[in-house]
């Protein structure tokens, strides 16, 4: 062993030229935005304004740029997969060695859910829900950019497993006995150990802060009942970070220790017991289901009220079902393995208590569709995401129902069909929502909104690709195809992913679609230029400050009188003479985040490649910059009442 | 003691508002309770976290692999010294979060070192107990219990060192920053952590050691 670990030239794939390939490009991007970042003098603008910045909507928006950063990457992905099993039949052989195919469905599966669907939601939430609440920030406002930086040094640690060394080929949960040292003697698992116990601790510190904030900072007269429900789905969803996430710490500890420290957790020897890891790692992963789709559930609900021009149809009803679902979610996580053979008495259990989720799901369907009922409705580009939303999940729901039947499940189990299931209730739930939620925000977070046309395409480019790529895949499954699967002998298969691939073609023109989108909307921003700050006659706080905000968000903190504050006050029944502007203190910038998460980055890389002085040293870094941060705190900047005065002239 | 101390859920309520901040109709709360709150929250994460080794500790317990028993190896007079220090330990914790409210930097000090000797002495016994059994060939890697026993017991003394480090560094903000609002906040924190560790040490003594030499 060497003073560089595990690490080595030979740990570049320099033999496979997809990866070498990919990285160029990969190189030259970077390259090419770091230079342009230099010479056009940018630096200390990104430095002062975003790297650093403490404010909830800043880092709300990198936590969404993140996500489609990797959306791209996981995509890419996933068109492969398609393009290789299209012609992976009987003598082809497809593109892909098998030995990168694992890679590849492990990575898109990790990359999908915990750097596209999770940074996504996190980032609509942060941006979002403080606004919603009429406050000025989350409680943390420090501690929220640690957590952005943390899930960045995620995300930056499994890109680099794409040069150095190599991903798990393990599938995106890392089942033991396979993922134990045994059998997994490279460094692909411990990529996706670090980079998700790092991404993991920001999560939970993103759920703690967002929790607090909810709970603890919102506006005079804010009432539970008066709170928008997206602030519901979101307190919902961060209350199960907060219980599920140390599950996840938990169990990827554990599994850690076998391979590092040659402990029988997970192993074929010496009492360790591989379903134990299944158990533990599904008591965290059935909640993250619902991590991710309560917030879509909430981003849903506020856009079919705005858009129908209506209060939201049974308020309290959607409340309780967010709260039903909340607790419900963390009894059902068996059904991810009915195979195990826990029995038929302990498989109907988990059985009916899936279903049961059917119920209060199936009552914020009728809540959407009677809010629209009667409603003035407007088909902007997002109420056509609600609206593709909609029928697309509960097809997805009703394939989970069928899946929650043990019989029926023995015989899904790790078919495509399941692969469907998910895809169905992932894209057509969590990821509508981002879409649907990133083009309802957008004009709040930058002054203009984005443009139409393309908006549009994207839509409907997304929901036929969606469609046309994942029904076949049910038919598969009821066939026999199983998942995962880098070459097959059936023919029959052959024309149904063909099909799939065509979907996954149309997905790549609506991401097309979107980035063109997002383009022409930056070309042509003056004339989708915003003025009102209200683009959409909204209901909620949000719009009712200036778009984009001011970092203080609000001059004064609105006076809350009712449900929908902004339509009460749009109605004049919220009418009252204004308090007195005081002075307001905000936080200042912080280089902690991004510093601390250098540190961690290091010490990951470190760990991944058993270089032990490294580990050592990053670590102490680490704890030098706490140290340094806790002796010298930014503090507050007070901002002085002629100041905001002068600086908001509406006020 | 009340009377020194200003209750911080009623700063900046003029009175004109009936609910106390934080609760809805006063508007958000100030810096003091978010923090606990937050704090709180974190230390039901970190209990949770525990329940998974617990668990895990649960279904292994019995998967010895020919390798030796619980009851075996177990020593409950060495667990009891133990216990007491770390029990004491809280105690001592207490009294100098009352003198941290007090703002009496001598008595800080004395009751915050009292408080890292009995947590030393605590670590000091965890650390001649594991390093025994390890010379006594149950070594983590022996058996899936032992791997079990090792990462639960293990991940409360990490928490221990841990909180030592925290309290030595706070002694040191004591010393150069004085008790400003932001170092009374984190030594209200450092409490609740250093009780924390106390629950999660009951439910471990119980679970591990009483049932372990139960057999």
């Amino acid at each position: 062993m060497t003073s560089l670990g595990r690490l080595s030239w030979d740990s570049i794939p320099l033999h496979e030229p997809i990866v070498m390939v990919t990285a160029g490009v990969l190189f030259v991007v970077l390259l090419g935005t770091g230079a342009t970042i230099l010479f056009k003098g940018w630096l200390p603008y990104l430095w002062r304004e975003w790297i650093t910045s403490v404010d909830h909507k800043r880092i709300g928006v990198m936590y969404c740029l993140l996500a489609l950063v990797m959306l791209i990457r996981g995509f890419a992905d996933a068109l492969m997969m398609r393009s290789h099993q299209a012609m992976a039949v009987g003598t082809g052989k497809g593109f892909l060695p098998p030995d990168h195919y694992d890679q590849i469905f492990s990575a898109h599966g990790t990359i999908m859910i915990f750097f596209v669907a999770m940074p996504f939601m996190i980032g609509l939430m942060n941006f979002a829900v403080p606004l919603q609440l009429g406050v000025r920030d989350v409680a943390f406002p420090t501690l929220n950019s640690v957590s952005f930086w943390l899930t960045a040094t995620g995300v930056l640690l499994i890109n680099t497993s794409l040069v150095v060394g190599e991903f798990a080929r393990t599938g995106w949960l890392v089942y033991p006995p396979l993922s134990e040292r045994a059998f997994s003697p490279g460094v692909g698992v411990d990529y996706y150990l670090w980079a998700l116990q790092i991404s993991g601790a920001g999560t939970l510190l993103g759920g703690i802060n967002l929790v607090t904030t909810i709970l603890k900072m919102r506006a005079p007269g804010m009432r539970y009942t008066r709170m928008p429900i997206f602030c519901w789905t979101a307190l919902a969803s961060n209350l199960l970070i907060v219980a599920a996430f140390p599950i996840l710490t938990a169990t990827l500890t554990m599994l850690t220790l076998d391979r590092y420290l040659g402990f029988h957790f997970f192993t074929n020897e010496a009492g360790g017991n591989q379903m134990l890891f299944v158990n533990l790692i599904w008591a965290w992963g059935h909640p993250e289901v619902y991590i991710l789709v309560l917030p879509a559930f909430g981003i849903f609900s506020e856009i079919i009220a705005t858009f129908s021009g209506k209060p939201l149809f049974g308020y309290r009803s959607m409340v309780l079902a967010t709260l039903a679902i909340c607790v419900l979610s963390f009894m059902v996580w068996l059904h991810h393995f009915f195979t195990m053979g826990a029995g038929a008495d302990v498989n109907g259990v988990f059985g009916v208590m899936t279903m049961i989720i059917a119920v209060p799901t199936g009552v914020k369907v009728f809540n959407w569709l009677f809010t629209m009922y009667g409603g003035r409705l407007r088909f902007e580009v997002p109420m056509l995401w609600a609206v593709a939303f909609i029928p697309t999940f509960v097809v997805g729901g009703m394939t989970g129902v069928l899946l929650a039947v043990p019989p029926a499940d023995f015989v899904l189990h790790n078919s495509v069909f399941l692969v469907a299931h998910f895809h169905n209730v992932i894209i057509g739930g969590v990821l509508f929502a981002a879409f649907a939620g990133y083009s309802y925000w957008f004009p709040k977070a930058f002054g203009f909104r984005l443009h139409d046309g393309w908006g549009k395409a994207a839509a409907v480019l997304w929901v036929s690709g969606f469609y046309l790529a994942f029904m076949p895949l049910y038919a598969l499954g009821l066939m026999g195809m199983t998942r995962r699967l880098q070459h097959y002998d059936n023919p029959a298969w052959q024309p149904w992913l063909v099909a799939a691939w065509l979907g996954a073609l149309l997905i790549l023109g609506g991401i097309a679609s979107l980035a063109m989108q997002l383009y022409v909307s930056v070309r042509e921003r003056r004339s989708l230029v915003d003025e009102s700050g209200d683009p959409w006659d909204g209901r909620t706080l949000e719009w009712a400050t200036r778009s984009p905000p001011p970092p203080w968000n609000f001059a004064r903190l609105p006076q809350v009188e009712g449900r929908d504050a902004l339509a009460l006050m749009k109605r004049g029944e919220a009418e009252k003479a204004p308090d007195p502007l005081e002075p307001i203190e905000m936080p200042r910038n912080s280089a902690y985040g991004f510093v601390g998460a250098f540190f961690t980055y290091l010490t990951g890389f470190a760990l991944v490649w058993h270089i032990w002085w490294l580990v050592v040293l990053g670590m102490l870094a680490g704890f030098a910059t706490t140290l340094w941060i806790a002796w010298h705190q930014p503090g507050v900047q007070e901002i002085g009442v002629d100041e905001l005065r002068a600086l908001e002239p509406a006020a | 003691m009340s009377g020194e101390i200003a209750d911080p859920r009623h700063e900046g309520d003029e009175g004109a508002r009936s609910d106390p901040p934080g609760h809805g109709e006063g508007g958000p709360a100030p810096k003091q309770v978010t923090v606990a709150f937050g704090f709180w929250i974190f230390l039901l994460s970190d209990i949770i976290m525990f329940s998974g080794l617990f668990a895990a500790y649960a279904v292994l317990a019995p998967n010895t692999a020919g390798g030796p028993e619980g009851s075996e190896l177990f020593e409950l007079r060495l667990v009891f010294v133990e216990t007491l220090c770390l029990l004491l330990s809280s105690f001592t914790c207490g009294v100098m979060s009352i003198m941290a409210v007090k703002q009496r930097a001598g008595a800080t000090y004395l009751w915050g070192a009292l408080t890292a000797l009995l947590g030393l002495s605590f670590l000091a016994i965890e650390l001649y107990e594991l390093t025994h059994l390890i010379a006594e060939g149950a070594a983590p890697t022996r058996s899936a219990f032992l791997s079990a026993l090792f990462t639960l017991v293990g991940a409360h003394g990490l928490h221990v060192a841990a909180g030592l480090v925290w309290l030595t560094v706070m002694m040191g903000q004591v010393a150069t920053l004085g008790f400003t609002e932001a170092v009374e906040r984190r030594l209200l924190c450092f409490g609740l952590y250093w009780h924390a560790l106390d629950i999660v040490w009951v439910a471990l003594f119980t679970v591990v050691y009483l049932y372990g030499v139960m057999g």
